[in-house]
């Protein structure tokens, strides 16, 4: 007693398994961040529905000496849904046409 | 990994656009780590396969009708060994796992009074095996199983009220929402969690393929639906209405069902605008009794 009980009953599986499929071949377009525009808000992190936009420094600071962000992007999961360039409200996302589907 | 990636991740199978992932990760980060069960449906398939799991908590999938008795069966289990503070019990269930399947279920869990909080994925269909109606679709839409012809103009009855059954089952808080605004259900589900006993949330969430509208159009959809007020955003606390989302300048119901190819056969069907006149109906009423007009 005291031990936590441990019953493997059924199929079990893994934490984020998920993570070794890379869905990023899904789509025919693929999100560009326009760094420049990106005012580092978090929309489009939060209505990406596939969890692959990050904030991330860029190494610089702004005038009131904080770290600056931008919107990046991870393509092994981009299913170029186009939801984040929808939402961003800083015309800092564009979609454009994957190579092979161009022509 | 960001934050949210560590409770649940990509590389799930759902339609590019799809809003259900971001009701999940809304949903997660008020919850933090807890213990997930999830009914048979679009969220199970696109995010339990073998081996491919895209959660980071703990996650039960049993079958279609269930989900709400599997939840209450873990929250009595946590509470008899003591684990309460390892986080909250949290119900993930289709819209048709909850207004037809699971609804019997749902109803003794409200019953007994479990500390739980039943999160209602409402995509107005059992869309996984490809759009046929539930309780929750509204009518005029056109289904597998109410397809638009020569007499039927789609769906023909209403869509259930399920926050008013909820209510009536006394849960103490009861909400929509809707993943056009996912800040909001965080915040929805962080107040949920103050109170102890069942919760009900129902978030109207976007099918790209169900209703026919391109993954870029998801979003900008899913708001129509809130500023037509055909999906009404509200808040109960004890049965209480406590706060609703307020819309200026309130759209016309066509502005909403246009894009979707669901309603597509309404602008030309011999009954269809009588079926646009019920919407509106539904919609003005809905802006009088919770008075969302600001
Ligand atoms: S929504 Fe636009 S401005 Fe905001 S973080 Fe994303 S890219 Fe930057
Ligand atoms: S296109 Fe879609 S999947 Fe890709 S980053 Fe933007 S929101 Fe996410």
């Amino acid at each position: 007693m005291g031990e936590k009980l441990r019953i493997t009953l059924g199929a079990v599986s893994r934490p984020l398994e998920s993570l070794k499929i890379k869905t990023g071949d899904w789509g025919a377009e693929y999100p560009v961040v326009i760094e420049e525009n990106c005012k580092a808000c978090g929309d489009c992190v939060v209505y990406c529905p596939d969890l692959c936009i990050e904030l991330v420094e860029t190494g610089e600071v702004d005038e009131k000496g904080r770290k600056k962000k931008v919107a990046k992007v991870n393509y092994d999961y981009c299913k170029g849904c186009g939801t984040c360039s929808v939402v961003c409200r800083h015309d800092a996302i564009k979609m454009e046409i994957k190579e092979i589907y161009k022509g | 990994m960001s934050e949210n990636m560590r409770l649940f991740g990509s590389g799930h199978g759902a339609c590019p656009g799809c809003g259900l992932p971001i009701a999940v990760k809304s949903v997660l980060e008020a919850t933090g780590p807890c213990f997930v069960a999830n009914s048979t449906g679009c969220l199970e398939i696109i995010s339990s396969q073998y081996g491919k799991s895209a959660w980071g908590v703990p996650y039960i999938h049993s079958v279609f009708e269930n989900a709400a008795a599997v939840a209450a069966g873990i929250e009595a289990a946590l509470k008899a060994l003591g684990r309460k503070d390892e986080g909250p019990v949290v119900v993930f269930a289709g819209d048709g796992a909850t207004a037809d399947i699971g609804i019997g279920c749902l109803s003794g869990m409200f019953d007994r009074g479990h500390d739980v909080l039943y999160v209602c994925l409402d995509n107005e269909a059992y869309q996984n095996t490809g759009n046929q109606q539930s309780g929750l679709t509204p009518p005029g839409s056109s289904t597998t199983t109410t397809p638009a012809g020569k007499v039927l103009p789609g769906k023909v009855k209403a869509k259930k009220d399920m926050p008013a059954i909820a209510l009536a089952h006394k849960a103490r808080y009861v909400a929509t929402a809707s993943v056009a605004f996912p800040r909001d259900i965080t915040r929805k589900v962080k107040r949920a969690l103050e109170f102890e006993g069942p919760k009900y949330i129902q978030i109207h969430s976007v099918c790209v393929t169900g209703w026919g509208i391109d993954g870029k159009q998801a979003i900008p959809v899913a708001r129509l639906a809130v500023e037509t007020a055909l999906y009404p955003l509200i808040e109960f606390e004890d049965g209480q209405l406590v706060r609703v989302r307020k819309i200026k300048d309130r759209k016309p119901v066509e502005e909403y069902l246009k894009p979707q190819r669901r309603f597509r056969h309404l602008f030309k069907h011999p009954k269809g605008k009588e079926v646009i006149a019920e919407l509106q109906r539904v919609a003005d009423e809905n802006a009088k009794k919770f008075g969302l007009d600001a």
